[in-house]
């Protein structure tokens, strides 16, 4: 192929318009080449996006929207079947809010340890090991969780049975450390050193200098990374379903629950009719739903930036 | 240079078709039945149950490597949808994991494949090992909320079941009258789930396909009877049902289909039903 290309100009040799000619079209056909596969990408999104709508809105047709999201009573293979999915929707709410709750404060301690803390040594020990947690495949979390983790809250909280909202949180805050740890280091790392020495300076501490200096200026960078943090947890599926319990009941932290993905993940196997389209409903809702998140965090770090 | 790149090609496409000649190699050696009755061809449409998914998919699989000119298709849409078919006409065989009904029974004729029996399970540290039918359907809807009310430890119970739509669910809570009433503690979608949430929680009870019952956690006996073969085949264990084949009444199949029929309600078929976790009544 390269070959060829070099040799055009031999060819040619005198007919300088023609040269060019062709290396204009050789330069046109190279465009639509990157432009085709450029486009794949987005026509992957607005395919998804489209069955997603055309598959989604028959059964939200059919049950009616406000009692598809209002309802609170998921039976949906039951001789009166009903299909309201205000509980999976509360779930998700409540199981990402605490994982936050949780996991962010975590994150950030960690980032802060890496980033100013830490001696060398140890952060090199310390930062793989956090690295590790992200290439752990989410079913391995569900089944330590499920193994470990359920009897665990079982016993501690002296529970009939251990599965719960509590266990989901647990999971997904660790699920969601990693994420949020790098970033946050990344953003704590580009602080100019300047900054902090001028705080020394002034006489404050090194304690006081990352919490009120460092981090401040660090803040778009922690932002992004709790909205990778939340992108993440709204979205887990297989690790939640095998710790959380799966009833369909209205969320508390101590029982069992089903979030909107496990919803989908939990009946999609056997389902049939009816119930096989409100899963996609239910697929159509999570996916405006993590939409809607995104568009509303974007919307308030750019803001926080202007601010 | 061209030579060399027809040369590379060359040798990648016959290492390909070494692959490929490799997997029809281990195909023809490993099944030992030679193909017959290639002459059969067709289609066989079957319909109905998914809770039988397993065993008609096994079957599906060698009749039709022993019959190449016949394809057999399965709708898994539910029994009765596949009882509808089959009365309509729509399809050869009907599928469905409950016996027929009187009103059913005036147009076809059903023809019990294989019995599938869903064991009882429980936590190797209870101390209940047997619960009459009756207790069940207590435990599962709630009348009976605390295991020293059977003879158990003073524990709440913890119900485990599978989820909407599973086979499994199906059977067991038409089995007991639950339907719809079962107040789960977790609901998980694989069988294997079921058995490690309960070996899990000392005071859990749920149910599962009794082929894939292992030691890790107790079968209870209901009403005094051990879950096995034996006794779901001869009716004795009550936690069971049938799977049955319904055809047209006074309606021959073809000949695809009688040749599918014979096959897999003859003896030959119980090792595959076996396999695929039904009782054989063959």
């Amino acid at each position: 192929m390269s070959m060829n290309i070099l040799s055009i100009p031999t060819h040619f040799k005198g007919s300088f318009g023609r040269q060019k000619h062709v290396r204009k079209a050789l330069e046109r056909v190279m465009h639509g080449i990157f432009f085709f596969f450029g486009i794949v990408a987005v026509g992957f999104v607005l395919l998804i996006s489209a069955y997603l709508i055309f598959s989604g809105l028959p059964a939200i047709r059919e049950i009616g929207l406000r009692n598809f999201l209002f309802g609170t009573v998921w039976k949906s293979t039951a001789a009166q079947p009903e299909f309201g999915i205000l509980p999976f929707l509360l779930t998700s709410v409540y199981g990402t809010a605490g994982a936050m709750l949780v996991g962010v404060p975590v994150g950030f301690m960690t980032a802060m340890f890496l980033s100013k803390v830490a001696p060398r040594p140890l952060a090199a020990i310390v930062r793989p090991a956090v690295d590790l947690l992200a290439g752990i495949p989410s079913v391995v979390y569900g089944l330590i969780g499920m193994i470990v983790l359920v009897p665990t809250i079982r016993s501690v909280f002296d529970l009939s049975d251990g599965a719960c909202l509590l266990a989901a949180i647990l999971v997904l805050a660790i699920m969601i450390l990693p994420s949020i740890v790098s970033v946050s280091e990344t953003a704590l790392n580009a602080v100019p050193k300047e900054y902090e020495d001028a705080s020394l300076a002034l006489g404050a501490t090194e304690i006081e200098t990352y919490f009120r200096v460092s981090a401040p200026a660090a803040k778009s960078g922690i932002a992004a990374a709790i909205v990778l943090g939340i992108g993440r947890a709204i979205g887990e599926a297989m690790a939640i379903l095998m710790v959380a319990g799966n009833v369909a009941n209205m969320p508390t932290l101590f029982s069992s629950v089903t979030f909107l993905t496990t919803a989908i993940a939990k009946e999609m196997s056997y389902s049939s009719g009816l119930q096989r389209q409100a899963l996609f409903s239910i697929a159509l809702v999570l996916f405006l739903f993590i939409m809607l998140i995104n568009i509303g965090l974007n919307l308030l770090l750019k803001r926080g930036k202007e601010g | 240079m061209m030579k060399k790149k027809s040369l590379a090609l060359l040798c990648s496409l016959m290492l390909c078709a070494g692959l490929l000649a490799g997997c029809g190699n281990n195909a023809a050696s490993t099944s030992s039945a030679s193909p017959s009755g290639a002459a059969l061809s067709g289609t066989v449409s079957t319909n109905g149950s998914t809770s039988m998914e397993k065993v008609i998919g096994a079957l599906n699989e060698t009749f039709m490597y022993n019959h190449s000119g016949v394809t057999v298709t399965y709708d898994p849409t539910g029994s009765g949808t596949g009882i509808t078919a089959v009365a309509e006409g729509r399809a050869d065989i009907g599928l469905a994991s409950r016996d027929l009904k009187d009103d059913e029974k005036a147009t076809l004729t059903q023809t019990v494949l294989a019995k599938d029996g869903i064991a009882i399970i429980v936590n190797t540290q209870n101390p209940v090992s047997d619960l009459s039918l009756e207790q069940i359907t207590e435990l599962f809807t709630g009348v009976i909320s605390n295991w020293s009310q059977v003879g158990g430890a003073d524990a709440q119970v913890v119900l485990i079941g599978r989820e909407a739509g599973s086979g499994t669910r199906d059977g067991f809570e038409s089995i007991t009258e639950t339907k719809d009433s079962c107040q789960y503690k977790q609901e998980l979608n694989s069988t294997g789930g079921v058995i490690e949430a309960v070996k899990n929680n000392p005071d859990a009870i749920g149910y599962a396909s009794l082929a894939s019952v292992n030691d890790s956690v107790k079968t209870l006996t209901v009403g005094g009877v051990t879950p096995t073969a034996g006794t779901v085949k001869d009716g004795t264990y009550k936690i069971q049902r049938d799977f049955i084949l319904a055809t047209r009444t006074g309606e021959t199949l073809s000949d695809a289909a009688q040749a599918y029929f014979d096959f897999i309600t003859s003896a030959d078929a119980t090792d595959i039903i076996t396999a695929a976790g039904a009782v054989p009544v063959a």
